[in-house]
């Protein structure tokens, strides 16, 4: 070291204090402690909730406890099945009604749209996520499902030969209205991921289709939804799993029956509205009955949520393997209510 | 009919070409059933603005903010009260659940930039933190439930329902953060190192100053969220009909208090649900709408 | 050769129905293209301005010039996909032998067909297989029937020189081919619904020069089929497979003659220190 780099007192002038690099140091562990807390407080959340649920599993079996039929509060018997179809058959009924309608929305923002009503397009379906969930159930309960009461019952009348979709009579809150509220609750999700991915269909495929003398909906059919199949069925899988945990709305408009279904227009039950209505006044076995639901929907959610980001990853590095997402996992969903510049 | 058209030539060979009768009906079928799905997706909004406004501002008045709610349902000549308690509620609970949240969301953002990129440690956070963002928001209540009221002898609190949201904002934040903080140009954090800036100084006064307006943004869009969410605040905060500014005591909500009053067979008791429904949705809105002109003010995004 | 009557510039095209229009002949030849005071803008600025360009049947013609001289833009507004672009029109006239493609009366997917293109980058359907691309422009007209298809494909593959390469794979992913491949997939594709005219946008830029080579010997076959007009940078390779050459500077035609001509003897200055190499 050269003697001129010495400072009078033995340092160097290219050595910081020891006490100057504190906050440094304070920072980065501070930091890197707080971001183990996050991973431990949500290990232990689950861990409590498991142990909360055990009593119920230990009675019923976890087998027994998801698919028994009876949910009875008074001769403490609970066996899930009832709730559990409820949430299947409502998200079920979301995707099959809501992914076509997001799937053309964003066909038309993307493709069919003029230049200037394309922005307005767009903020309109994302404000339908703004809309929050026990204000879907309020206008559902007294707007759409008596609006819906007729046409549901001649429905159910003329498809009477088809077995739990038609011949029994229309109650307001029932399964189909719950599903019909999900479809517009994951519309603004499952469109805002296939417009997209479908923004990011490269513009030679579709060039390459009208130069073959392609009308617009035979490009869309050549070019673009081959292309966006992936990504489409990644936003659905996660639409899914937004309309699986989806408690308020589907509680208002479910109606709180405790036994199995017995068609599609009549009351039901949840795996979240069943803990919503009930846990309240639950005690023991009933409160542990309601907290082993609720792990049943967690580990629901899980599952579908997983299966959804491994197909939108998988769909986004095949089709961008230049990779010009800054976020190192790739764009991912959009989380709607936290990202700017929606 | 004298002299033959020169173009005939032409259109006799375009003419094998031709777009055939029925791709076009299926090219005009296609986009029409394209046009209808949209519109047929913005009639929900349509009709819910329309019933929130016809229904709600009905119950607006002086005496509609200012007076609580006074848990008469049943009987129609006395007065059911506004909802003062459930909006002084929402908004103490969910200015507790941002002031907890928000930190702790950018802080792990963050880290996972700044410090912990590329490490199994990283992905693992990152992993729960996703995990996180897909858990139902009753799940929450639940989990806030076991920890802070099961065995412990106490009851519904406030500041329980704000560590319940807080939960539920804090994914929303971190993701949010990170996608804004990962915009900021390398090249401007290494500027300032070069300038021999240490790393926390750099953080600091650089990096968070640029990615301000973002991160705002991404704030303000997870406080909308917050402020509308029932499930998580039915087990932990509780519900009560006076105006309690004490978060260790139950506190009414606006979404809380919407959810028990659609239950009940009293029109009026209804009307004013669906005032405070307007009141929520515009609180929201409100939100909504200084998020977006923040983020078009960024220099970032 | 059937000339409709009077299928004059009053009536829209007819829609053709179920009854097979007869193919045009092997034999027969192509049509030619001729520009017209053609302008081509992009929004307000004015990328071509005013070409006046003929390019014969059954000819190759070679446009050179340096980048963003107009080249790519000027041809595709021959086969309209100039306006496809937002905010982008043409004016002027593009006659297809006598026949202004612009003409209201004329539907812009039959010109697509009828003037086919190959772009920069190969870009064959990604998610088709090698069969399926080729016979992807023939599904979309109604009333193909799966031998015709069959003889078609196989036809489209050998006149792209590409049928000994892939018969036994023709069920594989088109994208699964070499580039050199996967652009002859695209001339193919291009050839299997018949054209007149075949555009070539810098066909060979994104290939080495095996693959360009037989590309180049490809375009030597194709010209007794179809009229071809190629975008190039390369002069090198203007000089080998064109006919005729034009040279573009700005926006505007500068000259256009015989290939040996324009490169041996040119008439304008511009051009002389374009193909010397002094600019570009």
């Amino acid at each position: 070291m050269q003697a001129s780099t010495l400072r009078a007192g033995g340092r160097s002038t290219l050595e910081r204090p020891p006490l100057a690099r504190l906050p440094d140091r304070a920072l980065k562990y501070g930091l890197t402690a707080l971001a183990a807390a996050i991973l431990a407080l949500i290990v232990y959340f689950f861990f409590r909730l498991v142990g909360e649920a055990r009593p119920a599993f230990a009675k019923f079996g976890v087998l027994g406890f998801t698919f028994g039929q009876d949910w009875n509060v008074s001769a403490e018997q609970f066996g899930a099945l009832p709730m559990l179809l409820g949430t299947l058959l409502t998200s079920g009924l979301a995707l099959l009604i809501g992914v076509p309608v997001a799937v053309a929305t964003a066909l038309y923002a993307t493709e069919l749209c003029p230049a200037r009503l394309r922005s307005p397009v767009t903020v309109l379906i994302e404000l339908l996520a703004a809309v929050p969930s026990v204000v879907y159930g309020l206008w559902g309960i007294f707007y759409l499902a008596p609006k819906l009461q007729s046409p549901e019952q001649w429905i159910a009348d003329r498809l009477s030969f088809i077995p739990f979709v038609g011949g029994g009579l229309v109650t307001i809150p029932n399964i189909f209205n719950a599903g019909l509220i999900l479809a517009i609750m994951i519309l603004p999700i499952v469109s805002a991921i296939s417009r997209e991915v479908m923004s990011t269909v490269p513009a030679d495929h579709k060039e390459a289709a009208l130069g073959l003398g392609a009308t617009r909906w035979e490009m869309i059919r050549l070019a673009v939804l081959p292309y966006c199949r992936g990504g489409i069925v990644g936003g659905a899988m996660l639409g899914l799993g937004r309309a699986i945990g989806e408690t308020i709305a589907v509680t208002i408009l479910i109606g709180g029956a405790t036994q199995m279904p017995t068609h599609l227009f009549a009351q039901g039950n949840s795996l979240a509205a069943v803990i919503a209505n009930e846990f309240g006044e639950a005690e023991g076995l009933h409160r542990s009955a309601l907290f082993a639901a609720g792990l049943v929907l967690f580990v629901l959610t899980l599952f579908v949520n997983a299966i959804a980001r491994v197909i939108v990853l998988r769909a986004e590095r095949v089709h961008a393997p230049q990779g010009a997402a800054q976020d190192p996992r790739g764009p991912g969903p959009p989380a709607l209510a936290g990202t700017p510049g929606l | 009919m004298d002299a033959l058209d020169p173009t005939a030539t032409a259109r006799a060979r375009l003419a094998r070409h031709s777009l055939s009768a029925a791709r076009r009906r299926r090219d005009g079928l296609a986009r029409g059933t394209i046009l209808g799905g949209t519109i047929l997706a913005l009639i929900p909004l349509a009709l819910i603005v329309y019933y929130l406004l016809a229904k709600g501002l009905g119950s607006w008045s002086w005496s509609f903010f200012t007076t609580d709610p006074t848990g008469n349902t049943f009987f129609k000549s006395s007065s059911i009260g506004g909802v003062k308690s459930a909006i002084v509620g929402t908004i103490e609970i969910v200015t507790l659940a941002s002031v907890i949240s928000i930190p702790i969301g950018i802080g792990v953002a963050l880290w996972l930039i700044e410090y912990g990129r590329g490490s199994w440690f990283a992905h693992t956070v990152r992993f729960f933190i996703d995990v996180l963002t897909g858990v139902p928001s009753i799940i929450f209540g639940l989990f806030v439930y076991i920890a802070l009221i099961v065995g412990t002898g106490s009851t519904y609190a406030g500041y329980k329902g704000s560590i319940a949201l807080a939960l539920l904002m804090l994914p929303v934040v971190t993701r949010s953060a990170e996608v804004i903080l990962l915009l900021v140009p390398g090249s401007l954090r290494e500027a300032a190192l070069a300038l021999g800036a240490p790393r926390w100084k750099v953080i600091w006064s650089v990096v968070l100053p640029t990615a301000l307006p973002g991160l705002a943004t991404g704030i303000l869009l997870a406080i909308a969220r917050a402020a509308g969410e029932t499930a998580p605040l039915l087990f932990t905060a509780g519900a009560t009909f006076k105006t309690n500014t004490n978060l260790s005591q139950f506190m009414n909500s606006l979404p809380v208090q919407i959810y028990n009053d659609v239950t009940s067979p009293t029109n009026a008791v209804v009307n004013r649900a669906w005032g405070a429904a307007l009141t929520l949705v515009a609180m929201i809105l409100v939100l909504n709408i200084i998020a977006r002109l923040i983020a078009r003010r960024s220099r970032l995004a | 050769m059937p000339e409709l009557p009077q299928a004059g510039a009053a009536a829209p095209v007819a829609p053709v129905a179920a009854e097979p229009v007869p193919e045009r002949a092997r034999e027969q030849a192509a049509l030619g293209v001729r520009l017209q005071g053609l302008r081509a803008f992009y929004g307000a600025a004015e990328q071509v301005k005013g070409v006046d360009l003929e390019f014969k049947a059954n000819e190759v013609t070679a446009i050179i010039g340096p980048s963003g001289c107009g080249k790519s833009t000027m041809v595709r507004c021959i086969n309209r996909m100039h306006e496809e672009i937002p905010g982008a029109h043409a004016e002027g006239k593009v006659l297809l032998d006598e026949l202004d493609v612009y003409d209201p009366s004329v539907d812009v997917v039959a010109v697509r067909r009828a003037v086919g293109m190959v772009f920069q980058k190969p870009n064959p359907f990604p998610t088709m297989s090698v069969y399926d691309n080729v016979a992807a422009g023939l599904r979309l007209s109604s009333g193909r029937r799966g031998k015709e298809v069959r003889a078609k494909v196989e036809a489209a593959l050998r006149g792209a020189g590409l049928w000994d390469e892939v018969a036994e794979r023709l069920h594989e992913p088109g994208a699964g081919l070499s580039g050199g491949q996967q652009q002859r997939l695209c001339i193919a594709r291009s050839l299997a619904v018949d054209p007149e005219v075949i555009l070539m946008d810098e066909p060979c830029s994104a290939l080495d020069p095996i693959a360009t080579l037989k590309i180049e010997e490809l375009i030597e076959e194709l010209k007794s089929r179809v009229t071809i007009v190629i975008v190039t940078h390369n002069m090198q390779q203007a000089a080998r497979v064109a006919d005729r050459t034009a040279f573009m500077l700005d926006g505007k035609l500068v000259e256009v003659g015989a290939t040996e001509e324009i490169f041996t003897n040119p008439s304008d200055p511009r051009t002389e220190e374009y193909v010397t190499g002094k600019f570009g």
